[in-house]
């Protein structure tokens, strides 16, 4: 059963299994296509492998948008030391939801990218790091790695190509900050999720000092449709500078949210009318976050004409981002957004640079003040300098993640911070109010 | 370790001081090692909850579908709050951050199991049925 209806709009091409029976098994895999990628991929040469996801113009699809063959090429192949393959399923960007059915529906396809990703750098070992809240998938995941043992597509000598390949599920244990890539190697090897200082990268210096290629699960499951299909085809279905497919995960204010599979460069207005189904109730679009909490808000206005991919979202001064887009109507206020939006960073400060965490709780204080009512008129400006003091000022990039989307609330909706001044209760709550800040 | 220190918590409930002295005894470390880690990560409990633990997120998009009025019902009908159990150690709540399932929002875990699309009513009902159940 699917969490949503499908869209006659999608391009499916990761999520093509979705729906089939037991689409999780090995045998609807091996059915449809299933594991011919891996055995085309070792017949090429590494090289040859890194220069196809080049040509497919895959970017990164947890969120920063880097592209994925020229990170493979940044793995040093002859250095003596091991190298790894590391998954990121850690999921926690608030408003993403789509690598949770990559792997619930599709578990054999993330294997397939892991392995071609191993031949291409000549790994061996990997690890899927899967966020603990997401315990049903772990589930998922050990019983398709079983199967895969089972039939010989993990293990020793796979499909008597003479290529050994080992794949395990770590947990995480609840914490954001875990889905930062280095974040996410320290909580690997067992301890807290404060990054590393970088350079030196991953590629060099990742998984237990060794060098390791680490994606997010959706850039990992285009793999096996690039190397199936070509490069080429996979770049023909986006727009010049980003190939393929996002999923897409539609939240808030719209009549169908769902995930969905849209080609890059899908034009945002379309999105939210034919595929979402209009804002709900036949209410007014008043902002628009492209792909998680973390990136810039956009204006109704300024969605447009923009369309869905990194380029457009850049020129207006946003990002792609994950793939959660979070929808609000007219209705929505926006200090209660942007407060909500804080607390969030707030808690999942690790606390190690000073500015992103005293300036998160800092934030979140005057917000809180804000949305009651209590805010006074040069607050405002404090909220904005108080964020731009932190750009650019840490370790990693959780702290752009807070001020990026605050600045750009306060610059877009600075009428809202005024009307919530002199004492007066918002004007958007009906009834209640936050609870606990 | 990380996975270690959870699994262990699903069998016992919290973590307890006995398990940290055996996992640091297995791993290798010692147990202020142990519970450096720990208290980092906000799935890891050091004090017991309730057996269904409720836990309702209220980050952005369940929130622009009323999560906080979710959040609010339930602490009203439990006379609790965040991370906080009931008397009889049955149930507990606290309030979550994006669990992963925005757009079937909004959305509530209880212990690893999701609910989605949840109304006032299926909440009402949900707890209903966690107060009577095993
Ligand atoms: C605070 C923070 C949280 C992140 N969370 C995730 C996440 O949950 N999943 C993910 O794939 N990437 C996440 N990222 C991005 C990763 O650091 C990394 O860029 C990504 O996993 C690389 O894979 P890709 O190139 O395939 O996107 C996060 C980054 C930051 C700064
Ligand atoms: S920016 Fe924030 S989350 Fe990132 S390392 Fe610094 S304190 Fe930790
Ligand atoms: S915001 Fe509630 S599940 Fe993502």
């Amino acid at each position: 059963m699917l969490y949503n209806e499908p869209s006659p709009l999608e391009t499916r091409v990761l999520s093509r299994r979705f729906g089939m029976p037991n689409s999780a098994s090995i045998d609807t895999y091996l059915a449809t296509d299933g594991y011919k990628a891996f055995l085309k991929a070792r017949g090429m040469k590494p090289e040859e492998i890194i220069e196809e996801v080049k040509i497919s113009n895959l970017r990164g699809r947890g969120g920063a948008g880097f592209p994925t063959g020229m990170k493979w090429s940044f793995v040093p192949r002859n250095s003596p030391k091991p190298k790894y393959i590391v998954v990121n399923a850690d999921e926690s960007e608030p408003g993403t939801c789509k690598d949770r059915l990559l792997m619930e529906y599709d578990p054999h396809q993330l294997i397939e990218g892991v392995l071609i990703a191993a031949l291409s750098v000549d790994a061996h070992a990997g690890w899927i790091y899967i966020r603990g809240e997401y315990r049903y998938l772990i589930e998922i995941m050990d019983k398709a790695l079983n199967e895969a043992y089972h039939k010989g597509w993990l293990g020793k000598n796979i499909q008597g190509t003479g290529f050994d390949f080992d794949l395990y599920t770590h947990s995480g244990a609840g914490a954001y900050e875990c889905g930062e890539e280095s974040a996410l190697l320290e909580s690997l090897e067992g301890k807290r999720g404060i990054p590393r200082i970088r350079p030196p990268f991953p590629a060099v210096v990742g998984a237990f000092q060794c060098p390791t290629i680490l994606n997010n699960v959706e850039t990992y499951c285009a793999v096996p449709a690039i190397i199936r299909d070509g490069g080429k085809a996979f770049a023909d279905l986006g727009v010049p500078k980003a190939g393929g497919t996002k999923l897409t995960c539609l939240t808030g204010h719209v009549n169908k949210p769902g995930v969905y599979e849209l080609t890059l460069g899908f034009p945002v207005m379309k999105m939210i009318n034919e595929v979402g189904g209009g804002v709900r109730n036949g209410k007014k679009l008043k902002a628009f976050i492209p792909g998680g909490s973390s990136c810039p808000i956009l204006t109704g206005e300024e969605c447009q004409d923009a369309t869905m991919d990194y380029d457009s979202m850049a020129a207006r001064k946003s990002m792609l981002g994950s793939g959660g887009v979070v929808v609000m109507d007219e209705d929505t206020c926006m200090v209660k957004a942007a407060l909500r939006i804080m607390r969030f960073y707030a808690h999942e400060s690790c606390g190690w640079c000073i500015p992103c965490r005293e300036g998160t709780t800092w934030l979140r204080k005057i917000l809180t003040r804000f949305h009651e009512g209590q805010g006074t008129r040069s607050d405002i400006d404090l909220i904005g300098d108080l964020s731009k003091n932190m750009l650019g000022r840490t370790f990693c990039p959780l702290g752009d993640a807070a001020a990026l989307p605050t600045i750009s609330i306060v610059e877009k909706f600075r009428q809202e911070f005024e009307d919530h001044l002199n004492g007066r209760p918002c004007p958007f709550e009906h009834a209640g109010h936050m609870v606990t800040v | 370790m990380i996975p270690m220190l959870l699994y262990a918590q699903d069998e016992v409930g919290h973590v307890s001081d006995e398990l940290i002295e055996e996992i640091a005894r297995r791993v290798g470390v010692t147990p202020l090692q142990v519970n450096e880690v720990l208290t980092y990560y906000s799935m890891l409990h050091r004090k017991p909850l309730g057996k269904y633990h409720v836990q309702i997120c209220t980050n952005i998009s369940c929130l622009l579908w009323d999560a906080d009025k979710l959040w609010e019902q339930a602490c009203h009908k439990l006379g609790i709050g965040h991370k906080e159990a009931t008397g009889d150690g049955q149930i507990s709540l606290e309030e979550v951050e994006c669990i992963g399932a925005c757009s079937w929002a909004p959305a509530v875990q209880v212990n690893y199991d999701f609910h989605h699309f949840v109304t006032s009513e299926k909440l009402d009902q949900l707890l209903d049925g966690l107060r009577k159940k095993q």
